[in-house]
């Protein structure tokens, strides 16, 4: 039987009904229509579906949607402030970080935790905090790069 | 299915106790939910156990630390004091998964999946970790080798769970080192794994030891013998060579997916050596 | 006009920039819609039911459970999908594939399928679907398949292609020969000849954007359909023919495309999604599960190949031989062929031999993975060309130099060369400083060369003139990685505007003509050919619109710069028009101003590369990591070049992945054991190091700028770099892909073996 569930996404109050096996991604797309939260496997393994949940970055696919319950969700919908991007969507697009870019925001994500984490990352940091996140189209050069790149602005060197 | 969030481990307990049907604790939820949405399991009552405050915190004592079972790997990695008395065991927590992942996992939960390829487990079992057990009939602790008992299967009986873990206080001159082995860098199951636990005297040479091996057996393995190995010894290379020759031989592997007899016997050897020496150097020993 | 595809040499003023792409925002803000991402009012969710066994007859199917429950609408097998494929086997082998018609020819093997009001409900209904199976043997590996007494797929598959028509059915579907010049002769003159046989695995294409699709047909036989895929046109063209609807009825929108590399070139569960909401009346969508796509998608082959190579003590190559299994599925195909084909591209050889066999096994039906066939044959090839230059005493990048192919050079699978880009590759790694950086404790460092045909084909685009005299402009090939930016920059460049005044856009089936998929390398090159086309014809009616606003002849018309100029002294008070000012008197001038281009592209031009990488293989573990990698390659003219940067260095990912740790593993069972990300193993970011790219330019004389295909050419010689790596770093020849660990950690203690024996 739907439980309701009252939450935050991305600064916002939000409520939707689900069911209680129902996952978090499932609840984030197809109840409150945040579809920028992919499912790639539907297994924790390859970070499409990357949300930061209470500061924490976790996949949605591995929460129960219920368990938003009076918690924090941010997910990539809530990265720009308006009109403004995000330094790290900026040089994802600056870097063609993004091929298909159905990886994106699951990146975006685990790069903006990481970087909230460790301001100033060396090229290993970067790799081992993106591993979680799977992109098949880049050799992920160009995203390694795009983090280096937004994290030098977002300390204002 | 019925979801429920209690704020009390007894009410978890009785939650559990009372279910009909077949009833879950949800800690992080990596394995359950994976479980679930394959169509391996369906359960009927999931019991959230990340609202019961005393199972969300590290307690330092004097007996050591107390890891509340639903503290996600991620957070013990942030715990300076834990980090610096069981480097292996949180290096080990750290494995699991991704980033992601680590972020709601728990090593309890890691436990309780009764994986013999669970990366915390090899860890803890080298640190002579117990897992404290509440049930219907009350709290027991036991350590934790006794609680998986076969893949998937635990010793824990119906409405019990695992509240928290406890590593023992640390002697000086002490260390341990997880390492296992996987294809990729990151994002896999451990092929084989190692852990070592050994403290020193103030020559450097060992009086104590544990080594564990994963993923080798049914269950996570602690092999007396591969302990004996380098006990009395500066870890020099007979001991070495004593101590990878009992890990290869304590390996009761199978061939599957993931790897075959032959590779995880000899690479246990190789892994119980490099961890013998990270635990040696990190306990002071030169 | 006629249409002159001829390549004229000029300096660029779009072409060759970097802007940004015109999706970025949308993609990395979330917006963009993908696969899963429609919706349509009511819609059902679709769900198949899939063989859990490798070979089996279908003996009776009940569907009256699955029927009767609460909230189902339609039940579907293979009853409600009849054979509408008039003798075409190759459509009829698809329709079997998206739903099995006798037999189940492999574990996911579609069998049934059903559209009900939410995913419980359909999971439920899925369980009460009763299939009576009998179980056959079964053969899942290409070399067992092609035995005499292999379990048989197909009792009427009798060899196509051999020597002679053979008197018992078998697994091998078909033979295909190339090559020229007497081999045994070649043979006979070379100082060495190394014969070996070499294994790979079977791949995926590892998308991370599962298949999904929203299909609605009405009652009056029009339909809908979304879905993620490389050519909606050709979507379209199959789902209609199998689903017995007029073409122009059935409209396809092709959504942004999570990721393809050939895997969505080939429709799976489309016809089902169009069946089922033709049957229950309402649309329905399907997204698969990651399980699904790694069961019942197209992998690419796995292959058993025999590679003979004759060398004289000078370093000539004088003869090349193959035999190249490919597994094809349970249905014929063209891998074998395209195998024997590229093979020994690369190079300049008097006498070489290749045969491609296409094998038929129980395993999901092989569909295109980038430059299909081609890594797996250039594996083999370039191990054994590495071997023999060292048993000559040469260094195996001088040998590749003094063999390659070269402008009039008769290719192995016929063609002969124009302008090609393997010398100048090879030239190029030669200087590269990564060939001086010295190499650390245990590595090794390998190369290897590799090549793609590039396709061109069908492609039908317009240009449309905004009244602000802004630009759009209208593709049927689906954007796989960047390519709206660089059609774009080809139709500012030809109209001369800025590229901020062009807006490309992926139109559906209903917008424009047949398009082919965007496959083969073929996105760029064909569609900025049309793109320049339509340009050219859009500046031929602005061209007649300046006309008429001067009221001057039309051939006293130029265009130069974005504007028409008027030529001749006599006008030298007339300034040039703009297209802005064109393009706002279109109203008052004969109305719109467009152009159109259909075509079917030719003239491809050959795709080349080399590779270089260093490798470190942990001796105890066996354990290989790449810790250094150069791709050099000839793009034509790389119209963006970031991206097509992005195409090296992403191929040569896929190929690492192949090399080291991907693999479809079967149980004796038949079933496939790792369908998921945990252990079919892609690399992940801290496998790799950054991938250095150096783009050649030698341009194509077919297109007008020059451009040759970029997207596949890159994962060719990654698995064949690795392996000669590994093998200069501990002397041990891997035949067998992946060269997983406990491989490599054998392979390395037999060595030690013989060497102390």
């Amino acid at each position: 039987m739907a439980v309701l569930v009252s939450t935050t996404v991305n600064g916002d109050h939000a409520e939707f009904a689900c069911e209680p096996n129902e996952t978090l991604l499932d609840v984030l797309r197809n109840r409150l229509a945040l579809t920028g939260v992919k499912e790639g496997c539907g297994t924790g393994d390859c970070g499409s579906c990357s949300v930061i949940l209470d500061g924490r970055l976790v996949c949605s696919c591995l929460v129960l949607g219920i368990e938003a319950e009076g918690r924090k969700v941010e997910t990539v919908e809530g990265m720009a402030h308006g009109a403004e991007l995000h330094p790290l969507q900026t040089k994802f697009i600056e870097h063609a970080a993004l091929q298909c870019g159905v990886c994106t925001p699951g990146f975006l994500m685990a790069a903006k935790a990481l970087l909230e984490k460790n301001p100033d990352p060396s090229e290993e940091e970067i790799r081992f905090g993106l591993a979680g996140n799977l992109c098949r189209c880049t050799g992920y050069d160009k995203i390694v790069r795009a983090v280096q790149d937004a994290a030098k602005v977002m300390r204002g060197a | 299915m019925q979801y429920a969030a209690p704020e009390t481990t007894k009410a978890a307990v009785s939650l559990l106790a009372k279910a009909k049907g077949s009833a879950y604790v949800l800690a992080g939820g990596s394995d359950l939910l994976v479980r679930m949405k394959g169509g391996f399991i369906e359960p009927d009552l999931v019991v959230d156990i990340k609202r019961i405050k005393a199972m969300r915190e590290v307690k330092k004592t004097a007996s050591g630390f107390t890891i509340g079972a639903a503290v996600p790997c991620a957070e013990l990695g942030e715990n300076k004091a834990l980090l610096k008395a069981w480097p292996g065991v949180v290096e080990a927590a750290n494995l699991i998964g991704s980033k992601q992942v680590q972020g709601r996992c728990t090593m309890s939960g890691n436990l309780c999946n009764a994986s013999p390829a669970a990366d915390s487990v090899p860890a803890l079992v080298a640190a002579g970790a117990k897992a404290v057990i509440q049930g219907p009939k009350g709290k027991r602790a036991v350590p934790v080798e006794q609680v998986p008992i076969g893949p998937g299967k635990t010793s824990l009986k119906k409405g019990e769970l695992v509240e928290s873990l406890v590593l023992p206080a640390r002697k000086p001159r002490s260390g341990d080192a997880y390492l296992r082995f996987i294809p990729r860098s990151e994002m896999d199951i451990a092929v084989v794994s190692a852990a070592v636990n050994l403290s020193l005297d103030a020559k450097g040479v060992i009086t104590d030891a544990r080594v564990s091996l994963g993923a080798v057996a049914p269950t996570v393995l602690l092999v007396a013998a591969a302990a004996r190995a380098i006990i009395g010894t500066k870890l020099d290379a007979a001991a070495l060579d004593k101590l990878g020759a009992a890990a290869s031989a304590a390996c009761r592997p199978i061939d599957d997916k993931r790897g075959t007899i032959e590779f995880r016997t000899k690479v246990a050897a190789v892994l119980a050596q490099r961890a013998a020496k990270i635990a040696y150097q990190r306990a002071g020993g030169k | 006009m006629p249409l002159d595809a001829s390549y004229h040499a000029k300096s660029f003023k779009s072409v060759g920039t970097r802007p940004l792409r015109p999706d970025g925002i949308d993609k990395v803000t979330g917006r963009a819609k993908y696969g899963a991402d429609h919706n349509m009012p009511g819609h059902l969710v679709g769900l198949i039911l899939r063989s859990p066994h490798a070979h089996a007859k279908i003996k009776r199917i009940d569907i009256s459970k699955a029927e009767k429950l609460a909230g189902v609408k339609a039940v579907l097998t293979a009853a409600d999908l009849p054979d509408l494929t008039n003798g075409d086997q190759g459509m009829f082998d698809i329709l079997d594939n998206c739903m099995a018609r006798t037999k189940v020819f492999y574990d996911g093997h579609a069998v049934a399928a059903v559209a009900a009001v939410d995913m419980a409900t359909a999971k439920q209904a899925l369980k009460l679907i009763k299939v009576d199976y009998q179980v056959l043997p079964h053969v899942t590996d290409v070399d067992e398949a092609v035995k005499p007494k292999a379990p048989l797929l197909h009792e009427k598959c009798f060899t196509e292609g051999g020597e002679s028509k053979p008197k018992n059915p078998s697994n091998v579907a078909k033979i295909t020969e190339f090559g020229h010049g007497d081999v045994e002769k070649g043979f006979a003159e070379a100082d060495i000849v190394i014969e070996r046989n070499f294994k790979t695995e079977q791949t995926h294409q590892g998308y991370i954007e599962p298949h999904a699709c929203v299909a609605s047909v009405s009652p009056d036989g029009t339909g809908e359909l979304w879905v993620c895929t490389q050519g909606h046109f050709v979507y379209r063209n199959h789902c209609a023919m199998l689903l017995g609807m007029d073409v122009s009825k059935l409209r396809v929108t092709s959504s942004e495309i999570g990721g393809g590399f050939g895997g969505k070139t080939h429709v799976w569960m489309e016809p089902v999604a169009l069946a089922l909401s033709r049957k229950a009346n309402r649309p329905v969508k399907i997204v698969m599960t990651r399980e699904e796509v790694f069961r019942a998608s197209g992998p690419t082959s796995a292959t058993s190949i025999d590679v003979k190579i004759g060398i004289r003590k000078d370093g000539t190559i004088t003869a090349g031989k193959a035999e190249l299994r490919y597994a094809s599925g349970p249905y014929l195909s063209m891998w074998g062929e395209l195998g024997a084909m590229t093979s020994f591209a690369c190079y300049d050889l008097k006498n070489v031999k290749t045969r491609g066999y296409e094998v038929l096994v129980n395993r999901p039906k092989s569909a295109a993975y980038r430059a299909p066939s081609a890594p797996m044959a250039a594996f083999a090839v370039e191990s054994v060309i590495d071997e023999l230059a060292k048993r000559i005493g040469k260094d195996p990048l001088e040998v590749r130099i003094q063999n390659a192919a070269k402008q009039g050079t008769r290719s192995s699978y016929g063609p002969v060369y124009g302008p090609i880009g393997i010398g100048p590759t090879l030239e190029a790694a030669r200087k590269h400083p990564h060939m001086k950086a010295p190499l650390g404790k245990n590595q090794g460092r390998g190369y290897a060369c590799g090549f793609w045909f590039n396709f061109g084909g069908q492609t039908c685009t317009d240009v449309n003139v905004g009244p602000d005299g802004t630009v759009t402009l209208t593709v049927g090939t689906v954007d796989v990685g960047g390519s709206r930016a660089s059609l774009a920059l080809c139709v500012a460049e030809e109209l001369g505007i800025p590229y901020d005044q062009v807006k490309c856009t992926v139109a559906d089936t209903g917008a424009l003509g047949h398009n082919d998929m965007t496959d083969g390398s073929r996105g760029t090159f064909s569609s900025s050919m049309a793109g320049i086309f339509a340009a050219r014809n859009t500046i031929e009616v602005l061209k007649e619109r300046a006309a008429k606003m001067w009221e001057i002849p039309v051939s006293d018309v130029a265009w130069e710069n974005g504007h028409a100029k008027a030529v001749g002294s006599k006008y030298g008070n007339l300034a040039p028009l703009s297209l802005k000012e064109i393009a706002a008197a279109a109203g008052n001038t004969g109305g719109p101003v467009a152009g159109h281009a259909e075509i079917v592209a030719d003239g491809a031009g050959v795709s080349f590369a080399t590779h270089i990488c260093d490798v470190e293989v942990d001796p105890e573990t066996g354990r290989s990591r790449v810790v250094r990698y150069t791709v050099i390659q000839d793009a034509g003219k790389a119209v963006h070049p970031t991206y097509v940067e992005g195409q090296y260095q992403g191929g040569a990912a896929q190929g690492i992945g192949w090399a080291l740790n991907e693999e479809y593993i079967y149980g004796k069972d038949g079933r496939l054991q790792n369908p998921g990300f945990l252990d079919y193993r892609i690399p992940v970011c801290s496998d790799l190091p950054m991938i250095d790219t150096q783009i050649l330019e030698i341009p194509n004389p077919n297109h007008p700028y020059g451009v040759r295909g970029v997207g596949e050419t890159s994962i060719v010689p990654p698995i064949a770099a690795i392996a000669n790596a590994v093998s200069n770093a501990f002397g041990v020849r891997m035949t067998h892909v992946p060269m997983s660990p406990p491989r490599v950690l054998k392979a390395l203690e037999a060595a030690k073996k013989t060497k102390k024996a």
